[in-house]
């Protein structure tokens, strides 16, 4: 038995969504700009799709544009507003804990003349919405703060970061790839200008993402060509990509939320409890619904990983080793976790896919090979 | 990623544990880069009164390739006289476990300066 709990790297494909995207590689194959029939076939299923994601954000079908994912509509999003406000100012508010798209787009940034502020979160992983306030100057144009973190699960308030950017009058911006569908995010209540959404986070293809942005907001397109969604990215649209997106957006449910909330407590309430010296990273309450994020002292997450992985069971971890650089996970250090306890944290995600079973024999697994782990560990002293 | 004989060996891993009365310890680690080893080593003879590495035994803290080197270490070096276990390079490590990524050949030179350290413990003590 396979057990695959790596939900917030990305998701099974639901096989409605598979059947809703092979007719538009086979039958309805048309280009959405061309004007014949098989063009206007693939005009009208975008433009439902668009209105089925602008309808689940609250927001209108013409401030949707469909991209090739998070990345994009993250670089969209903060160059296409850094460049189109640059008379105004240079100012750029991120935190510490957004996701690579999101700090690299910033860190080039820097290099053209902007400058950024990183702000700090707390040990749960919140921004400090003191600080975002004192951090606004007359030289501000935007804020950006991700949504749900994709490592720890903290879900920021948007309503209380959007009315502070409204008074301040500063463009707000919010990485919802991880939230989207499980959280709820209403662009108009929450006061957002631009928000990214994919996917492939949510049983959806790979490579189809969107960026809201709300109507008047002056943006520079990153692609320039044909003049594709409302001029702001160019390309012949990923229409099969997009009725994908939209069909798994509509089998979003509560009760798949509430089936993961209810399996994720379980997981970690069991972890803790029956496998000593562990700690959960990120808040109890106003967290995602599928993020479980776990540091085990005395020992390292890829060899964990891998352990696991030989049983079958698929996680990831907050550590360096997952990946080529030698440092850990910028999130774990941000909430303050020491090098060696950042080194020894796993994520696990779950899906509506997850079932009860699968998390008892994930916790039992886990026990086992913890403790094999620490008898090799020169941390474990007896 | 890593090669079989790596993973192998990572599931597999021989001579884990301490040494309580040994004769030279060797400790090394970086919390920074995820990885911490402590050496021990048992000095004996051979039948032409050489010093031989009698025993050996290996804790580590850290990722598979971490894991991997120093078990193969303590198994290149167990038996061998102290003259050859110093000849060993962290290149031989790497070899003898079939390569290893890039971003993982410090964990052979950490393993190598353990062993080193530990011989140097020995050296001292006596």
């Amino acid at each position: 038995m396979k057990i695959y709990l790596d939900n917030g790297a990305t998701t099974k494909v639901d096989d409605e969504v598979v059947k809703a995207v092979t007719k538009y590689f086979t039958a309805e194959y048309g280009n959405s700009s061309s004007i014949h029939q098989v063009g206007r076939a693939a005009k009208e299923a975008l433009e439902n799709s668009r209105e089925i994601i602008a309808k689940s954000l609250n927001a209108e079908p013409e401030e949707i544009i469909f991209t090739s994912g998070g990345t994009e509509s993250n670089n969209l999003a903060i160059k296409g507003i850094a460049f189109a406000n640059k008379e105004k100012g240079n100012h750029i508010i991120i935190t510490k804990v957004e996701h690579d798209c999101v700090l690299n787009a910033c860190r080039w940034l820097e290099t053209q003349g902007f400058k950024i502020t990183y702000l700090d979160v707390d040990k749960e992983g919140f921004i400090d919405l003191e600080q975002l306030k004192s951090s606004i100057n007359n030289k501000t144009i935007l804020v950006s703060v991700i949504h749900g973190n994709n490592e720890i699960g903290t879900i920021n308030d948007l309503e209380a970061i959007g009315k502070i950017c409204k008074e301040n009058k500063v463009l707000f911006h919010t990485d919802a790839c991880q939230s989207f569908t499980k959280t709820e995010i209403d662009v108009k209540k929450q006061n957002l200008d631009l928000a990214t959404i994919n996917a492939h986070k949510i049983h959806g293809p790979k490579g189809v993402g969107a960026l809201y942005i709300k109507k008047y907001t002056k943006i520079i397109p990153l692609f320039h060509g044909g003049g594709q969604e409302f001029n702001k990215r160019s390309g012949t649209v990923n229409v099969s990509g997009i009725v994908g997106f939209a069909k798994a957006v509509e089998l979003a449910n509560k009760a798949d939320i509430e089936k993961m909330e209810k399996l994720r407590d379980k997981l970690i309430n069991q972890v803790l409890k029956e496998i000593s010296h562990t700690m959960l990273n990120g808040p109890r309450k106003k967290r995602l619904c599928n993020n479980v994020d776990i540091s085990f002292e005395f020992i390292e997450g890829e060899s964990l990983l891998m352990r696991l992985d030989d049983q079958g069971i698929e996680v990831s971890t907050g550590s360096a080793c997952s990946s080529k650089s030698l440092e850990p996970s910028h999130v774990l250090l941000a909430i303050g976790l020491k090098h060696e306890t950042a080194h020894g944290t796993l994520r696990m995600t779950l899906s509506k896919y997850t079932t009860e079973k699968e998390i008892d024999k994930t916790i039992k697994v886990l026990k086992e090979e913890v403790a094999a782990l620490r008898v090799m560990s020169p941390l474990v002293k007896d | 990623m890593y090669t079989e004989k790596v993973m192998d060996i990572f599931r597999k891993p021989c001579n884990i544990g301490e040494i309580k009365d040994a004769d030279g310890v060797g400790k090394i680690g970086n919390p920074t880069c995820g990885d911490i080893m402590e050496l021990y080593i048992k000095v004996g003879k051979n039948k032409d009164g050489e010093e031989i590495i009698k025993d050996i035994k290996v804790k580590t803290f850290g990722c598979v390739a971490a894991i991997a080197t120093s078990s193969i270490l303590t198994e290149m070096v167990k038996g061998k006289t102290l003259k050859e276990a110093r000849k060993i390079g962290k290149d031989d490590i790497a070899k003898e476990l079939g390569g290893l990524p890039p971003q993982k050949l410090h964990c052979s030179v950490l393993a190598h300066s353990a062993l080193l350290k530990a011989i140097e413990d020995y050296e001292k003590k006596k």
